[in-house]
């Protein structure tokens, strides 16, 4: 699997570390329920067969944390963006 | 000595050179160009192997890797390499090989006696017996299997050669050096696009080598030689023998085996013995050719059966015959081509048997002018001869079965594509009509499958889809390629009627030869219900052997798809996995064994460390000084007590450069260390440092260290040494996801500084002497957690008044590069101050002794809570781990919690990972409260310590408690008092002082 | 018929011309007592108990390709009970007893091998923790022992004790553990199933729920509606597919495990290996070959293989703790897909949709658990409480914070 790094290029999946669902919102301090918020949004993630939003870390390069659209079905890298803007953008 | 080998004809071996080789001990020859399947054939060796089940004599099947019987063992002692195929050994003068699966000899082998048991030994029977006595089975069936079971031995000792890795990147990369290959590889080469192609011969041309074809009217090998020279003049285009593509993986990556000195005696210096490539292309030419399918009929496993295009390739290319009186089996046209190239090299052909009961005239017309024995619509039942063909059963088209002497057999039961790569990112072959077999099905993205890998088994197809191949991945990788007219090539006939296996045989017929599954096993498994393709494979264990059932898979399946009333096509396919061909795991594992396994990573001090006659211990990645032993002084608790009493009475240094740093610079700085530490650091002023303990979002206690306010909106934080990757990593998560509009930038210095604990009453007199003014270091100008950062001798340097030993104490960094001069400066500034390096040994015992915390407590299942650190949790924000740290599992009152443990009997010692029990309480879960986690001698108070959780936790001091280690050897009890974990200075003194 | 070396001997006679499926290839009825979804060891083991121990024998087991060929026929077929946390310890120990006794069950030999696990240790706190689990396993009476590097050495010659980049130090040894003939495993429990009653259907895909109000009555399969009182989900690796037919949402993400098998060699390891300094473990095939594996490729998957790092990965742990296995060759490579949970452990337990339970959550643990999972999980479905053994495996546990996380690691399911 090769992911194509904004800022370095196409490198090797080795090079990446993996955390898994881009859906991830913290919810904020001052929101309702929190504690079932937390809850869903740190245990609850999208496991879907197919495209899948996730995040990368480009760890043995430029430590960028990657937003990654990829196809769980076929591993198949559907687009590449970085974690700091916001998806879509 | 050779009484096989064909006497005229240079084929592709060179006999003017003698090559000297070994197979059982005994000594050949052989020519260079040959493999030691040739060679042992030439020789008029037959039997080279014995079966996995039955121990049935075996011969050689194959010409190729797909080969199922011809297995050895190569080479000796630590070099010794099992199961290998003498099909793809290339003879090197010296070679040694073995025979394997076999009992006291090759000949006379006594495993053969479950040949007698075979009744029993029938498909599935291992799960219908042993069964009782139920103890017998782990003490004497199993036993028993094991031993029979295995093919070749592994050599015990340390593999001695070395494996490299490589990368390639490419426009095209070619599977495959036979004519579809060469014409892509070419086309593509000639439009200047990178090609790389792969060949698993160590000759290139393929089919070319081992059937008669002509090319532009010239021979088929000197037109591969003629392209591949042109190839080599290409400065784009890479072609490599040798190579085996074993596997393709996501994003175009296939792997690849090259065996750079596996024909050599030992691999030349400095050369590894394989290579793997990890190949990454735009397109891929599938041009991996078409492996023929044997026939299943009774004796079809005896020596001399070979596949017919096997044969043709001995006669040709290696100028040697199975047989001197060689019948052949076909059930298609290409078989002819064996009959009549073995009569062009004068080798007796007594019958052809053709399953068909019409052939193409011109066949018949040739047949018949060379007064050829022809049956038509004829089957093999059965071949005869106890260690190798003597005679073969033919059924005539009117059912009379009559019997012909031969001494070898050529089977030509049709082509099968060589489709695996194909399959191996998910891809499932089709079922073709036209060719009874399967094609490449939906291919990965940028393959294309050419020629007979293809299912189009004629050179001419072969030559125009792979020039067409090549063509399509120059110009999609931007090249402009000209069409050019194909080589001029004579038609040939393909036709092809299926024959799998011979009804009616009276022997064991062999489905799978390598696995010893035969028409019987496959009908059981049928009856038993094990009917689809997968379940076949496992209750049968058909194509499970070392070839993968290359030869036998299809068979199987039509075998089945007859019994059960059934298209072979119906049972579905197996998706081949890779690797295509067995790879060794030395040549996966590259140079990362043995000491290179991981990096080792030195401390700045390291080289001072080892003079001073330190030992040294592993932790993670790090190497850091575990003590420094004085001459003489062989009782690591000798050692122990001095370095902690030296630190407590004097002064000591120790190199704490491996806790991880993390420079965080912004004017957010502070906002964002307050959402990531648990405790408030945005209040931190400059030129203080302060403890933090970071969580994880689910509350759990991820890691501690210190924070340092250096300058405004500076800070550099300290990690534990195991977390200082992680750390970064989890903190440039909350930089860049959770809160990028934070302006605050992270950088790693652990590498850059140098740091050292100076630690001792004296430390301070000692750091006067040393920074001579570069700071003030006094009490009133540099209290207890103060930093600084300042020039010392022209360079940077910090200094931190944080202590972990419990004494006053300092931590001076300097640049990495400076570490040793500094250490060594340190050194002779305490001369006279009596100033003592200690080691982790030191460092941990005083940290227990301060009850500070380490791995085995910061385990990643603690609360703040359980550690004794609750407190520090701030109330006044938001930070990471704060909503779930609230959940009720994680505040339940009964939590193991953080305690100190010391033995009733001062002179008990106390373990790590012995367990708490009430006095008087049955060993079981239930009555578990918890454990030791970390254990010392403490020099200071002279008996043993213990950190622990302890379900309750302080609430429980004074209590006494027993100490559970049934396991490690010593006192399985051991009663201890419950402490406050602070056992040194608990009101912290003196590191204020 | 009852398999024993005299209905092997008799069939022999007979050109083995008598014997009958191993099980019925059912077709679906309309409606069952209780349906689990998911043909693998886990569900055809749950239906194997509800019938024998409950009386339960209205059961359908509906698989979506053939038995037996997710994880089931996936694993590398190690079997052991040595967990540190009692949420774990008392569940794996119930599996090996079951493994103990699985043969005489099931009239069907399963191939138990316990020929014991060794988890190596190479450095000190290595050694304290796996004291610390030993210690655990033994106050639950399982066997557990602690080697030193010499006992090492003495079971395995030829593992690198001079060259070492992290020398073994000792290890912690389960002699009970050893290994089971993965797929004889799901024969032997569908046979006994099927013998009972139970009908296994194949080649029938759920492919949504039936629903009477806020209740599950049934599925809705490639081979039609089917009703049932009870659905059990035994689909480890695909949980959250079928989870999200019933609209729940579970803290478990898919990944992909890759296992591989050498050629077969004659009797080299004779027990399972774990190193400690990286990620292998290894034992050896009855037939001959080197089983083993390492860790997982780490990115979620549902594409049954994996790639070449993690394969360079597993094999430099190889060859740094067995050097002389470097000329041994990898035949082949396979993936399966892991129910990766949140905290490392496995959930059996009602969902919030009543008629629906679940079984899933295994990560890389499920073959071991197999007769352990289906006699709990059986337990639940016939009676709606959990079994004494299961009681920790609750959905609601990473809500409430009663996680129970073997290697420390949080609420990220590839570091498990």
């Amino acid at each position: 699997m090769r992911i194509e790094c904004p800022f370095c290029g196409e490198r090797d999946v080795s090079e990446f570390a993996y955390l898994g669902d881009a859906g991830y919102r913290r919810p904020p301090a001052d929101s309702q329920g929190l504690a079932e918020r937390f809850y869903e949004a740190v245990y609850l993630r999208e496991n879907p067969a197919g495209p899948h939003q996730e995040l990368w870390y480009h760890a043995a390069g430029c430590l960028s944390w990657l937003r990654v659209t990829r196809n769980t079905r076929t591993h198949e890298i559907i687009a590449v963006g970085l974690a700091t803007q916001a998806p879509g953008s | 000595m050779s009484p096989n080998r064909l006497g005229e004809g240079e084929g592709a071996i060179r006999r003017e050179r003698i090559l000297s080789f070994t197979f059982d001990g005994k000594r050949y020859t052989g020519h260079p160009g040959d493999t030691l399947a040739s060679a042992l054939l030439a020789a008029g060796v037959r039997v080279v192997g014995r079966s996995f089940k039955y121990h049935r004599p075996r011969g050689i099947l194959t010409a190729g890797s797909e080969e199922p019987n011809a297995l050895v063992e190569l080479r000796t002692g630590a070099r010794r390499e099992p199961n290998t195929r003498a099909t793809v050994v290339e003879l090197f003068d010296g070679l040694e090989a073995l025979s394997q699966n076999r009992w006291p000899s090759l000949l006379v082998d006594f495993g053969a006696i479950n040949s007698l048991l075979s009744p029993i030994f029938i498909a599935g029977f291992y799960y219908k017996t042993f069964m009782w006595p139920a103890a017998f089975w782990e003490k004497v069936y199993e036993p028993a299997i094991r031993r029979a079971a295995g093919l070749g031995r592994a050599s015990l000792e340390a593999d001695p050669d070395t494996y490299e890795k490589a990368h390639a990147f490419c426009d095209l990369l070619v599977v495959g050096g036979g004519p579809a290959g060469l014409a892509a590889a070419l086309a593509a080469g000639r439009a200047g696009a990178r090609v790389i192609l792969c060949d698993e011969d160590f000759l290139l041309g393929g089919r070319l080598n081992g059937d008669r074809h002509e090319i532009d009217g010239k021979g088929g090998g000197h037109w591969a030689r003629q392209i591949a020279e042109e190839l080599a003049s290409l400065p784009e285009v890479r072609v490599m023998t040798r190579i085996t593509v074993f596997g393709a993986y996501d994003g175009n990556t296939f792997g690849a085996l090259e065996r750079v000195a596996d024909h050599l005696p030992v691999p030349a210096a400095h050369q590894p013995r394989q290579r793997l490539w990890k190949i990454v292309a735009r397109r891929t030419v599938l041009a991996a050719g078409a492996l023929e399918r044997p026939i299943v009929f009774g004796g079809n496993d005896r020596p001399g059966v070979m596949l017919a295009s096997a044969v043709r390739t001995y006669v040709n290319r290696f100028r040697v015959t199975p047989g001197r009186r060689t019948a052949v089996f076909t059930t298609c046209d290409d078989g002819w081509k064996t009959v009549f190239d073995l009569l062009d090299a004068r080798v007796d052909v007594p019958v052809v048997v053709d399953a068909r009961r019409e052939i193409p005239a011109a066949l018949a017309n040739e047949a018949s002018r060379r007064g050829l024995r022809v049956m038509l619509g004829a089957q093999i039942l059965d071949a005869h001869g106890a260690k190798g063909v003597g005679a073969i059963d033919v059924r005539d088209e009117r059912g009379r079965t009559l019997r012909i002497a031969a001494d070898a057999l050529a089977v030509a039961g049709g082509w099968s594509p060589n489709a695996a790569l194909s399959t191996h990112l998910g891809g499932r072959p089709q079922w073709s009509d036209a060719i009874h077999a399967h094609v490449p099905g939906d291919l990965p993205r940028g393959m294309i499958a050419v020629g007979g890998a293809a299912g189009d088994f004629s050179l001419a197809g072969a030559l125009r889809a792979g020039a067409a191949a090549g063509l399509e991945a120059a110009r999609a990788a931007g090249f402009e390629a000209p069409a050019q007219s194909p080589p001029r090539v004579d038609d040939e006939a393909v036709g092809c009627a299926p024959l799998w296996f011979v009804a009616g045989a009276r022997g064991k017929a062999f489905v799978d030869p390598q696995h010893d599954v035969t028409i019987k096993d496959v009908a059981v498994a049928t009856r038993e219900g094990f009917q689809s393709a997968e379940l076949l494979k496992r209750y049968t264990t058909l194509g499970m052997g070392t070839d993968q059932g290359k030869t036998s898979a299809l068979n199987g399946h039509a075998l089945v798809a007859a019994l059960t009333g059934r298209a072979p096509s119906d049972l579905g396919t197996i998706a081949s996995r890779p690797p295509y061909t067995p790879v060794a795991i030395g040549a996966l594992a590259g140079m990362h064994r043995g000491a290179a396994f991981k990096p080792c990573r030195l401390t700045p001090s390291h080289r001072w460390a080892q003079s001073r006659g330190a030992t040294f211990v592993d932790l993670g990645e790090w190497r850091r000084a575990k003590a420094f032993p004085l001459e003489g002084e062989r009782d690591w608790k000798r050692t122990l007590v001095r370095e902690v009493r030296g630190v407590r009475t004097g002064v000591g240094v120790c190199d704490v450069s491996t806790l991880g740093k993390i420079d965080v610079q912004g004017p957010d700085a502070g906002i964002f260390l307050d959402r990531v530490y648990a405790n408030v650091m945005s209040s931190l002023p400059v030129g203080k440092a302060r403890y933090g303990i970071m969580l994880r979002e689910d509350g759990i206690v991820f890691d501690d260290g210190t924070v340092a306010h250096l300058a405004p909106g500076h800070f550099l934080l300290s990690t534990t040494s195991a977390h200082a990757v992680k750390v970064l990593q989890h903190l440039e998560h909350a930089r860049q996801v959770l809160w990028p509009e934070l302006d605050v930038q992270l950088a790693s210095v652990t590498e850059q500084w140098a740091q050292f604990a100076v630690a001792g009453p004296r430390s301070r007199a000692l750091l006067e002497r040393l920074l001579r003014g570069a700071v003030d270091v006094s009490n009133a100008a540099f209290p207890y957690v103060a930093c600084a950062e300042f020039q010392w001798q022209g360079r940077p340097a910090r200094l931190f008044r944080i202590s972990f030993s419990g004494e006053l104490a300092y931590e001076l960094a300097v640049p990495s590069t400076w570490g040793d001069a500094t250490v060594r400066a340190i050194m002779t500034a305490g001369e006279d101050l009596g100033v003592v390096p200690y080691g982790m040994e030191a460092l941990g015992t005083m940290r227990i002794e301060k009850g500070h915390l380490a791995g085995a407590e910061l385990n990643g299942t603690t609360t703040a809570h359980d550690l004794g650190l609750g407190r520090m949790m701030s109330v006044q924000k938001d930070y990471i781990g704060r909503v779930l740290a609230g959940r009720p599992g994680l505040c339940a009152p009964d939590r193991p919690a953080l305690i100190g443990v010391k033995p009733s009997r001062l002179d008990a010692k106390i373990t790590a990972g012995a367990h708490f029990l009430r006095i008087g309480a049955r060993p079981s879960l239930a009555n578990d409260e918890g454990f030791v986690s970390s254990v010392t001698f403490s020099p200071t108070l002279g008996h043993w310590i213990g950190l622990g959780l302890l379900s309750g936790g302080p609430k429980r001091i004074g209590e006494r408690v027993r100490a559970h280690d049934p396991l490690s050897g010593g006192d399985v009890e051991v009663e201890v008092e419950v402490v406050n974990p602070v056992f040194y200075d608990p009101d912290g003194k003196r590191l204020r002082d | 018929m009852r398999y024993s070396i005299f209905s092997l001997l008799r069939q022999a006679l007979a050109g083995h011309r008598g014997w009958e499926p191993a099980w019925r290839d059912a077709e679906p009825k309309p409606a069952y007592d209780v349906i689990i979804v998911g043909g693998g060891g886990h569900g055809l083991a749950t239906a194997h108990y509800l019938a024998k121990v409950h009386g339960i024998t209205d059961v359908a087991v509906l698989e979506k390709g053939w038995i037996g060929l997710g994880n089931a026929g996936r694993n590398t077929t190690i079997i052991r009970s040595n967990y540190l946390l009692a949420g774990n310890n008392p569940f794996y120990e119930l599996s090996m007893r079951l493994w103990e006794g699985l043969e005489q069950d099931l009239n069907y030999n399963t191939m138990v091998s316990q020929r014991g696990v060794l988890n190596l240790y190479h450095s000190d706190s290595q050694r304290d923790s796996y004291v610390r689990r030993g210690n655990a396993m033994r106050m639950h009476g399982v066997d557990a022992e602690l080697l030193n590097a010499r006992d090492v050495r003495r079971m395995l010659p030829f593992l690198d004790f001079e060259n070492a980049r992290f020398p073994i130090q000792g290890g912690l040894l389960q002699p009970r553990g050893g290994t089971a003939r993965h797929d004889a495993v799901v024969w032997g429990y569908a046979r006994a199933a099927s013998g009972r009653g139970v009908d296994i259907v194949q080649n029938c895909e759920v492919t949504g729920f039936l629903r009477e109000g806020g209740r599950i009555v049934g599925v809705r399969t490639s081979r039609g509606d089917i009703s049932a009182r009870k659905v059990g989900m035994a689909v480890a690796g695909n949980t959250s597919s079928v989870a999200r037919l019933a609209g729940v949402r579970l803290p478990i993400e898919s990944h992909v495990l890759q296992a591989f098998v050498s050629e077969a060699v004659k009797p080299l390891i004779p027990c399972v290996v774990t190193y400690g300094a990286g990620h292998f473990y290894v034992s050896q095939s009855d037939k001959g070959g080197l089983v083993f594996g390492g860790n997982i490729d780490g990115y979620n998957s549902y594409a049954q293989r994996g790639n070449l790092p993690t394969v360079e990965d597993v094999c430099e742990s190889g060859m740094a703790l067995m050097p002389a296995i470097g000329r041994v060759r990898i035949l082949r490579s396979w993936g399966g897909i892991m129910d990766m949970s949140m905290d490392g452990s496995p959930i059996i337990d009602r969902t919030p949709v009543e008629g629906l339970y679940l079984n899933g959550g295994w990560c890389y643990g499920g073959f071991k658990a197999t007769p352990a999972s289906g006699y709990c999980f059986a337990h639940l479905l016939a009676r709606d409480e959990p079994h004494e053994v299961a009681r920790a495996y609750r959905l609601d546990r990473f809500a409430a914070g009663r996680l129970l996380d073997e290697k420390g690691q949080g609420p990220q399911p590839n570091l498990h």
